[in-house]
């Protein structure tokens, strides 16, 4: 997962960028023929100081390796962004940043 | 000697496989406590109004000229579209955003704090050309935008 976030004049603009098949469940393997299973996030939050400010959820329809953009309000500079996904699979990822 | 090692690493894997089914069973892992429940009914929903009606309870939404949809009027490739929504609409709720024609139309909800603009970027895939809608929850009220997408080559195709 990548993320980036810049601090706007006290406004943090948080871009996030997951690597992630979001295969739909309804595609088909070209050689084999089979279907290929769905995975796919189901779940991003952003939290801001332990506090859940964005709690997203996602269908198949959102493009493979995901980008999401969202602007959180009243940072300030050390404050603590927690961004985390969750897919249908159990597999999940975290990341802490502190805004600059 | 491979194809043995292949074997043993299979194993292993379908045992560890098995263990976290068995796990989850029994309610050991529970990754939904800590993320909030997905909306499985809204999500698997086959037309626009029983999404909507399934995720926020009514599937009337006003048109509302304070929300504004940005997505391209053409794509090129339907697999990746970049839509923006985004409103100045006090106490807003929550962002959805729907494709009509694709087989499931909801494609991303997102509960807003009051501490977060109401403006969510995100990308999604378009089967063919459609209406996509971006619906906002403002005040306990649903005020909707939309735009036409046409869809040059599908995005859920194999």
């Amino acid at each position: 997962m990548r993320v980036n976030i810049i601090n706007k004049n006290g406004q943090a603009h948080v871009r996030i960028l997951v690597k992630h098949p979001m295969e739909t469940g309804l595609r088909k393997d070209k050689d084999s023929g089979k279907i290929i299973p769905a995975h796919f996030i189901k779940h991003v939050s952003i939290e801001h100081k332990g506090q859940k400010v964005i709690n997203a959820r996602c269908g198949v329809a959102v493009s493979k390796d995901p980008f999401f953009y969202f602007k959180v309000n009243d940072v300030a500079t050390g404050d603590s962004i927690k961004i985390s996904w969750e897919d249908n699979l159990g597999k999940a990822e975290s990341k802490e940043e502190s805004i600059a | 000697m491979q194809v043995d090692l292949k074997r043993r690493l299979f194993l292993k894997g379908s045992m560890a496989a098995g263990m976290a089914t068995v796990a989850a069973a029994a309610g050991l892992l529970t990754p939904n406590v800590v993320m909030a429940a997905w909306p499985q009914g809204a999500f698997e929903a086959k037309s626009l109004d029983n999404a909507l009606n399934s995720l926020l309870g009514s599937a009337s939404a006003a048109k509302s000229h304070d929300i504004k949809i940005k997505a391209p009027t053409i794509a090129e490739n339907g697999s990746v579209v970049n839509v923006v929504v985004q409103t100045t609409m006090p106490d807003v709720e929550s962002i959805s955003i729907l494709a009509e024609k694709n087989g499931n139309p909801l494609a991303f909800t997102v509960d807003l704090s009051k501490s977060v603009d109401a403006y969510v970027k995100t990308r999604i895939k378009l089967g063919k050309t459609s209406r996509v809608v971006g619906v906002v929850k403002s005040g306990g009220k649903l005020y909707s935008a939309e735009q036409v997408v046409k869809v040059t080559v599908g995005g859920c195709g194999g």
